[in-house]
């Protein structure tokens, strides 16, 4: 099959999602969609698949112009997808999940388990697909069920696959599988449309590469004409230089001390390796990094939101490993967290509501337990004004602002108390221009007044625009600390991990302080190995 | 595939999209309507619709009219008589049977007696809606945190038992020893609350499977209780409970006559005190932010185990004093199945009421002049019990469908992340 997407442009609000996005697929290729989360694929793909109707542009299979109103559509005319979250029935069998919706009968209405049987063993052994059709779906691993998903796909006589981030969930030797049956799949003439933003898979199955950043696309090439570092930076992006006035830092006593921190993930798998990373006051760390190297789960463990496996953080001095959330936010740690609407921001809630959500049930705004809503808010209609956040009332519901004007209620919040230390992670995810500098601004006024900032991107311009030091993360690991000064190719190297196999090219500045784990041996975090 | 889930990107107010889309079918607007009208206009129309789905039924069950509309074509002005006539005799006996009777009440401006008489309907009302109102504000609670307190019944036994143990173990003056007798009624309340609150902080258990079956146990335990000493009346074979002293029973406001007691009122400052609660106290605020967001509530400090503990703790020692209410109030003694629908009537009037505790309060008013108004109702005329409850029902129903409309609405707008929310109530 021929697909191809021509200048697809879809919008939610005033986030563009897709800005005339092309992207065409021929037969027989594995075409991988590279880009971060936020990056556009997803509405990209739903676009494709019939779930979201474009603004604009044009689907075409084979030639000839189409239109999917729903998934249905897509499906007759052969293309499928194994979503990020498989959508399989738990209790049914694998046959039964792969003939849902689509059974074979016999006459009066029976369901026809033989042939859907034999369907389902030919087409198992033709791709590798290797799953028994009578094991019920929760009883398999993660990488059956994922193969079960792409059974029924084949079964509807798919010619084109779309797989979301389809190795998210998989152990390597799991990828590995997958891979091979991707692979039998293009040499039967089908397409595979590979969504990821993990660079050496592309690199591994790609036939052509597309990359998207901000909804656009920033790049076309193949495993051949790109290497890591390449790819890197122009997920990352290099289009858009960001200037941020600061005077050089001064840089006083350590204010957050990690020291040999290991961090687990949700799935129990190691997100941060024994890290060790120091900032001092009155400087801004910038913590790069592709996404899903361990950096939100490091910023978490900072803030008590995450556990700590082993080794400690230290506040000023003070040890706060594992400390409740409250806890650490009371010594003086400030969070920006990484989804303001999930984590930040309670939307139904008021304005003035959203601005004290940390500091309640402290005086002014409370006493014995009573809340002052006038102080509230009054505080609340003085921080509209001193952080320019642009609501019609603090009473209004914080879901009824933009998105800048959100992220400005949540700084403001958060740098409304006295603070030690600012965590801040991925602050200008998804804002304006003027909202960016604004963010950018008020962190580093932060840092001037003497407060220490970890401040978390995957935007390598915020990074370096933004970091008196960078220090890198690769597969939860700090590869290295360099100076804002080093060079995009550098640091894109790093982030692909590369700078692991080649320590001497990992500048360690002077100045900084900042010990990194597996740089150069330079101060006290580079213990055992 | 087809339960697609929206783009991640999607913001909140798809309202410009949504618009360009094909125009909505009339019902749909009719919903949005109701979704997004003022609370009291809705719950009004809702209760006016109620009573015109009545009396659709009372028109087509009763006999008389029935054959009325037999003669429709012949006679239709008696037809007509007929029905208006049934129809009036019954919403009059509705009225009489829960508020007053206006006759009565004219006798006893008249002659000077019988004010109890006039009076007994509007007591039985408030009477009957006491423990809703203690109940239905627990519940409340609850809900406002997201929280599914399903115990009400087991709650409700557990309030009235130590209420009852109190009532007729404990020897004091009537002041001290009623103190004591509430206070032991929220306290049962508050142990029966607390051990599904543990419960779920400590291991996930989901309370609402965790409330329900604590029901039976309660009800179980009353059983058992009721036949062993010191529970069990002596010299009785009978499950029935020892009958409390005069000490530790609420007084009647309106002297000996009118059943209405002191419960009301206590009720009533309950309800007051619940509304401050949940709009002015910072532990309000934090249920509030916990049952709306609890990753947010967490990222600011909050702690939702601990709050999940504390709001199912003093969710049931408000559904407890209910029971206490009705033990010492009117009943005196405990008997097997004791509170009867009160603990599932609690979530109704919840649900009337808006979680709002004053809301709470109307709703039970409403929900017991139905019920004693269709007492009423059944002793005079043939019309059945059953017509009230469909009323109470097609009431709740419209009443509390606009909040569930709205969830989902909200569901929908929120796009894919937000569907952690709705299920986290049946979730973790």
């Amino acid at each position: 099959m021929n697909l191809e997407l021509v200048g697809i442009t879809k919008a939610f609000g005033q986030l563009v999602a897709n800005d005339r996005v092309d992207l065409s697929v021929g037969a027989g290729e594995v075409h991988c969609l590279l880009g971060e989360n936020g990056a556009g694929k997803t509405t990209l793909m739903n676009v494709l698949f019939g779930m979201v109707r474009a603004d604009s542009g044009e689907i075409r299979v084979d030639g000839q112009p189409v239109r999917f109103a729903d998934p249905g559509d897509a499906l007759r005319k052969g293309i499928g997808m194994v979503h990020q979250h498989f959508m399989l029935v738990p209790v049914f069998s694998v046959a039964e999940n792969i003939v849902l919706g689509f059974e074979p009968v016999r006459r009066f209405g029976f369901l026809d388990r033989r042939r859907a049987h034999k369907e389902i063993r030919h087409l198992s052994e033709q791709f590798g697909l290797d799953v028994d059709p009578d094991a019920l779906v929760e009883d398999l691993p993660v990488g059956a069920q994922q193969r079960v998903e792409i059974l029924k796909a084949l079964v509807r006589d798919a010619r084109m696959l779309i797989l979301d981030e389809p190795t998210a969930v998989l152990t390597p030797q799991e990828t590995e599988a997958l891979f091979k049956i991707i692979r039998s799949l293009a040499s039967s003439g089908r397409s595979v449309l590979f969504i990821t933003h993990k660079l050496k898979e592309v690199l591994a199955i790609a036939d052509r590469i597309t990359v998207m950043r901000q909804g656009r696309v920033v790049g076309r090439t193949t495993p051949a004409e790109s290497g890591e570092a390449d790819l890197a930076a122009m997920m990352v992006g290099r289009d858009v230089e960001l200037v941020v006035a600061k005077t050089p830092a001064e840089a006083g006593d350590p204010v957050l001390e990690l020291h040999d921190l290991c961090v687990r993930d949700e799935r129990g798998l190691t997100a941060v390796d024994h890290v060790s990373l120091t900032v001092r006051a009155g400087e801004i760390v910038a913590l790069a990094g592709v996404q899903g190297n361990g950096q939100t789960e490091l910023a978490e463990a900072v803030t008590g939101l995450r556990h700590v496996e082993s080794g400690s953080v230290r506040l000023s001095g003070k040890d706060i490993t594992n400390a409740t959330p409250r806890h650490a936010l009371r010594a003086g740690v400030a969070n920006v967290p990484e989804d303001r609407q999930a984590d930040g921001l309670v939307l139904s809630m008021s304005v003035a509501d959203n601005l004290v959500l940390d500091v309640y049930d402290q005086p002014p705004y409370a006493k014995l337990g009573a809340r002052d809503l006038a102080r509230v808010r009054a505080g609340g209609e003085a921080k509209l004004k001193e952080f320019d956040i642009r609501a019609s009332s603090v009473e209004d519901p914080v879901s009824s602002l933009s998105g800048g004007n959100q992220q400005k209620v949540v700084v403001a919040r958060e740098l409304s108390r006295p603070i030690k230390l600012l965590v801040a992670s991925q602050p200008t995810r998804g804002l304006d221009v003027g909202s960016i500098e604004y963010v950018h601004r008020r962190m580093v006024a932060e840092r001037d007044r003497g407060a220490a900032v970890l401040v978390v991107s995957s935007e390598l311009d915020e990074v370096l625009a933004l970091g008196d030091s960078v220090a890198v993360m690769y597969r939860g690991r700090i590869v290295g600390v360099v100076p804002p000064t080093t060079s995009r190719e550098q640091i894109g190297l790093m982030m692909a991990g590369a700078a692991e196999a080649q320590p001497a090219a990992v500048a360690v500045p002077s100045g900084s302080g900042v010990p990194s784990r597996s740089g150069a041996p330079s101060g006290s975090g580079s213990e055992e190995q | 595939m087809t339960t697609a889930t929206a783009p991640p990107e999607e913001p909140l107010s798809g309202e410009a999209n949504r618009a360009a889309q094909e125009p909505r079918p009339w019902w749909l607007g009719a919903l949005r309507w109701m979704v997004e009208a003022n609370v009291a206009v809705v719950t009004f129309c809702a209760i006016v619709f109620g009573l015109f789905v009545g009396a659709i039924l009372i028109v087509v069950t009763t006999p008389a009219t029935l054959t009325a509309w037999g003669h429709i074509a012949s006679a239709p002005g008696h037809s007509l008589s007929v029905i208006f006539s049934t129809l009036g005799n019954a919403f009059g006996a509705l009225f009489t049977g829960s508020i007053f009777s206006p006759s009565a009440v004219g006798h006893a401006i008249s002659t000077g007696n019988g004010w109890n008489t006039a009076f007994t309907p509007i007591s039985e009302t408030m009477v009957s809606a006491t423990p809703l109102i203690f109940a239905g504000t627990g519940v409340a609670i609850g809900f406002s945190t997201g929280v599914f307190n399903i115990g009400g019944q087991g709650q409700l036994i557990a309030g009235a038992l130590a209420a009852t143990y109190v009532g007729f173990g404990v020897h004091l003056p009537i002041v001290p020893h009623l103190i004591l007798v509430v206070l032991a009624g929220a306290a049962g309340g508050a142990v029966a609350g607390f051990i599904p609150g543990i419960l779920k902080a400590r291991t996930g258990a989901h309370e609402v499977i965790v409330t329900i079956m604590l029901n039976y146990v309660f009800l179980n335990l009353l059983d058992y209780l009721l036949v062993t000493p010191p529970l069990q009346q002596p010299g009785q074979s009978n499950a029935i409970s020892r009958t409390v002293p005069a000490s530790a029973r609420l007084p009647h406001l309106f002297g000996g006559g009118l059943r209405v007691n002191a419960g009301f009122l206590i009720a009533l400052g309950v309800a007051a005190a619940a509304s401050w609660f949940m709009k002015r106290s910072t532990l309000g605020f934090e249920f509030k932010v916990i049952g709306s967001n609890p990753s947010a509530g967490r990222t600011a400090g909050m702690d939702a185990r601990l709050a999940s503990v504390l709001v199912l703790t003093i969710s049931g020692a408000l559904v407890g004093l209910a029971g206490m209410s009705t033990l010492s109030g009117t009943d005196f003694f405990l008997s097997s199945g004791y509170g009867g629908n009160n603990g599932f009537n609690a979530i109704t009037v919840a649900l009337l009421g808006r979680n709002k505790p004053i809301g709470v309060v109307f709703g039970s008013l409403l929900f017991a002049a139905l019920s004693t108004g269709g007492r009423y109702l059944q002793a005079t005329t043939n019309i059945p019990l059953d017509l009230t409850q469909v009323i109470q029902a097609v009431i709740v129903f419209l009443v509390a469908t606009p909040a569930l409309v709205r969830e989902i609405f909200r569901l929908r707008e929120a796009g894919a992340g937000k569907i952690l929310l709705f299920t986290k109530g049946w979730g973790s």
